[in-house]
C-alpha cells in the first residue's frame, strides 16, 4: 500500500470536505425528519407515514396535512435552499470574487421579472398556450429572465477575463434598479387576484409550496444541482485566471456558458416558487471556505448540503416564530445574512480598495 | 521533435505586434526567447501557447497544428508558467498544484507524491499546507512553476516530448533560486523535454540556454546557439544600447554595459 506509508500531504484539505460532505447530508437527514414533524397543527408525521406504510387506515385531514403540505414544502425547502448556494458558488467562482451573489447582482431581480411577468402577462396568452405551458411557465420564464440578467452583468463586469470588484457590484445595483422599474410597470397591469399573489411571492416564503409547483420547478433545480459539480475542474482552473486555466486544458468558453445557464437554472427555478429569498448564496460558500478551502469540488457539494439545510431550518423557524401567522422567510435570512455580508464585505477590504 | 512557428503575424487589436516570425525550439534544448521591452517575447509566447491564435503563419507543436489540438490533450504536451498569477480565493500551496495535475494522473496515488516531489524540486519543500496569500511575490512564482511542472510531469510522454514554456520565471527570485529554477529547466530539457523561456538576464541566458531568439519590433533578429546571437553587434542593435560581451573564467559570457566597470 503505498498509501499507507506516505504521510499525507500537507495543505490538502480534500479529506475535510468529504468528512463535511457526510456530517452535512445526515444533518440534512435529521432537519427534514424534525421539519416533517413540525407544524401548526401538531399532527405527527411519523405515526401518519408509518400508518400509511402499514396500509392503516389514515385520516383524511392528517394525509393532507403531512403528505400534500409538509412534504412538498420540506422538498421545495431543500431543493430551493441548495440552488441558492450552489448558484452563488457557482457565481462567486465565474467572477472570481467570494463578494458574487444572485440576490445583490440583481440575478434573482432578473428572475423575479421573469417570473411577475410570466404571472401577469401569462393571463393575455391565448388558452391553448397557456394550458399547454401551465405552471412551466412561471419558472421557464425566470430561468430565461436570469440567464439574459446573467449574461448583461458578465458582459458589463468582465473585461478581457478579469472582473473589477466595484464595476461587478454597481452594474448589479444598475440591473436590479432597471429590472425593478419593468417589473413594477407589469405590476400596474395585475388584477388583485395577481396582486395577492405577487405580494406574498415577493416576500419570499415556502408557504406556497404544492406538488404542482415542485413538479415544474424541481426538475429546473435538479438539474442545475447535477449540473454544477461537473464544472468544479472548470472553476478551480478559473480562479487561477482565464488564461491559466486555458493552459490547464479547460475549455473557457464553454466552461462560462455552463456556469451562466447553470446559475440562471438554479436561481430562475428557485425565486419562482419561493420569491425573494436572499443572502444564503453568499454565506453558505463562504463558511465553507473558511472550514475547508475553495476547492470546488467539495464546495459544490457542501453548498448544496449546508444550503438545504440552512433553509429547511429558516422554514421552521418562520412556521413558528409568530405561530399561527407565518413570518416570511426572506426576513429571517436577511436578517441573519445582513451582518454577515457586512462582515465578508470588511475582510476583503484590501480587495475593494485597492 | 520541436515547437514551433512558421511565418506568423499576430495582431492586438489593429497593430501587429509580430511581423512574420520563425522560430524552432528543439526538445532536449533549453530555447530562450531575448530582446528589449515591447519587442514582442510575449507576445510570441502567447502564441506558442495557442492562446493567441495567429493572424497568420502557423503553430505546430511536434509536428501538430496547434490550432487542431484540444484544450486538454493541448494541457497534457506543454503548461505554461504566466508573468503574473493573481488568485481570489485562499488556496494552499498543494490546492494550486493539484490543478495542474491532468485528470487521468490524479487518478493514480502517485498524485500526492508527485506534488510533493514537485514543491521539493521548486525548493519549497514544507509548504504543501501554506496559503498562497501569505507566501512573497517569489514563492508564490515558484509554487505557479511547480504547477507548471506536474502538469508535464514525464518530459516524454506517450506523444512525443512534453513542453515547458515559461514567461520570465526568474522576474522576481533572488539569485541563488534564478539559478536554481534556470538549473530545473535545464535538466527538464537534459531529460528529453522542450523548455522555452522569455528572459531578461541576458548572463542567465548565456549560461543555461542552448538555443536563442533575439527579438526586435516585433521581428526576430536572429535565432541561433548562444555565440552565434550574443555578439557585440547583434546586442548593440536589438537592445539600442552599446553593449561589449567578455567571456567569465569559467563558463559562458558575461556582459556588461560599454564604459561601466
Amino acid at each position: 500500500m503505498v498509501a499507507m506509508d506516505m504521510p499525507r500531504l500537507a495543505g490538502d484539505r480534500r479529506r475535510r470536505g468529504q468528512m463535511l460532505a457526510v456530517l452535512l447530508g445526515l444533518a440534512v437527514l435529521v432537519v427534514a425528519v424534525l421539519s416533517m414533524g413540525h407544524g401548526a397543527s401538531g399532527v405527527s408525521a411519523v405515526g401518519v407515514l408509518s400508518d400509511w406504510l402499514a396500509g392503516r387506515e389514515i385520516a383524511r385531514a392528517d394525509r393532507i396535512i403531512v403528505l400534500d403540505i409538509r412534504l412538498p414544502r420540506l422538498l421545495t425547502g431543500l431543493l430551493v435552499g441548495a440552488s441558492l448556494a450552489v448558484a452563488g458558488a457557482v457565481m462567486q467562482g465565474l467572477f472570481r470574487n467570494p463578494l458574487a451573489d444572485p440576490g445583490l447582482l440583481g440575478v434573482s431581480a432578473g428572475a423575479g421579472f421573469g417570473a411577475i411577468a410570466a404571472i401577469v402577462l401569462g393571463g393575455m396568452l391565448p388558452a391553448a398556450i397557456a394550458a399547454l405551458t401551465g405552471w412551466y411557465l412561471v419558472p421557464l420564464a425566470a430561468f430565461l429572465c436570469g440567464w439574459i440578467t446573467m449574461l448583461a452583468l458578465y458582459a458589463i463586469a468582465t473585461r478581457q477575463g478579469r472582473t473589477s470588484i466595484a464595476t461587478m457590484l454597481l452594474a448589479g445595483i444598475a440591473i436590479a434598479a432597471m429590472v425593478g422599474a419593468a417589473s413594477g410597470l407589469i405590476v400596474y397591469y395585475a388584477n388583485d387576484a395577481q396582486l395577492r399573489d405577487l405580494t406574498f411571492w415577493s416576500m419570499g416564503s415556502l408557504a406556497g409550496s404544492s406538488w404542482i409547483k415542485l413538479a415544474a420547478a424541481g426538475p429546473v433545480m435538479a438539474l442545475s444541482l447535477i449540473a454544477a459539480p461537473c464544472l468544479a475542474r472548470a472553476l478551480n482552473g478559473l480562479a487561477l485566471g482565464e488564461a491559466a486555466a486555458a493552459h490547464v486544458g479547460i475549455r473557457v468558453e464553454r466552461a462560462k456558458t455552463a456556469a451562466m445557464l447553470t446559475t440562471a437554472g438554479a436561481v430562475g427555478a428557485a425565486v419562482a416558487v419561493s420569491g425573494g429569498i436572499g443572502f444564503v448564496g453568499i454565506v453558505v460558500p463562504h463558511l465553507l471556505r473558511l472550514i475547508c478551502g475553495p476547492d470546488h469540488r467539495w464546495l459544490l457539494v457542501n453548498s448544496a448540503l449546508l444550503g438545504a439545510r440552512v433553509l429547511v431550518l429558516a422554514d421552521m423557524v418562520s412556521r413558528t416564530a409568530i405561530a399561527p401567522a407565518e413570518l416570511p422567510i426572506g426576513i429571517i435570512t436577511a436578517i441573519m445574512g445582513g451582518p454577515f455580508f457586512t462582515w465578508v464585505l470588511l475582510s476583503n477590504r484590501k480587495m475593494l480598495d485597492g | 521533435m520541436s515547437l514551433s512557428a512558421t511565418d506568423i503575424t499576430v495582431k492586438l487589436g489593429s497593430r501587429a505586434v509580430l511581423q512574420g516570425v520563425s522560430m524552432a525550439a528543439q526538445a532536449g534544448r533549453v530555447t530562450a526567447i531575448i530582446g528589449p521591452n515591447g519587442s514582442g517575447k510575449t507576445t510570441l509566447m502567447r502564441a506558442l501557447t495557442a492562446e493567441l491564435r495567429p493572424a497568420s503563419g502557423r503553430v505546430t507543436l511536434n509536428g501538430t497544428d496547434m490550432a487542431a489540438l484540444r484544450p486538454d490533450l493541448l494541457a497534457q504536451r506543454r503548461a505554461v508558467l504566466p508573468q503574473h498569477s493573481v488568485l481570489s480565493f485562499p488556496f494552499t500551496a498543494a490546492e494550486i498544484i493539484r490543478i495542474g495535475l491532468t485528470s487521468c494522473m490524479e487518478a493514480a496515488a502517485v498524485g500526492d507524491a508527485i506534488i510533493a516531489s514537485a514543491l521539493a524540486r521548486v525548493g519549497l519543500p514544507d509548504y504543501a499546507g501554506r496559503l498562497y496569500q501569505e507566501m512573497s511575490g517569489g514563492e508564490q512564482q515558484r509554487v505557479q512553476l511547480a504547477r507548471a511542472l506536474v502538469q508535464v510531469w514525464h518530459p516524454i510522454g506517450p506523444d512525443g516530448p512534453r513542453w515547458l514554456l515559461l514567461d520570465e520565471p526568474v522576474s522576481s527570485l533572488d539569485i541563488a533560486h534564478q539559478l536554481a529554477v534556470m538549473r530545473l529547466a535545464r535538466d527538464y530539457a537534459r531529460r528529453g523535454g522542450g523548455v522555452i523561456a522569455v528572459m531578461h538576464d541576458l548572463n542567465l541566458t548565456a549560461m543555461f540556454a542552448d538555443h536563442l531568439l533575439l527579438m526586435q519590433a516585433g521581428r526576430a533578429l536572429a535565432e541561433g546557439p548562444p555565440d552565434e546571437v550574443l555578439t557585440d553587434a547583434l546586442l548593440t542593435c536589438a537592445y539600442d544600447c552599446p553593449l561589449r560581451t567578455s567571456c567569465a573564467p569559467s563558463q559562458g559570457a558575461w556582459l556588461l554595459p560599454q564604459g561601466a566597470a
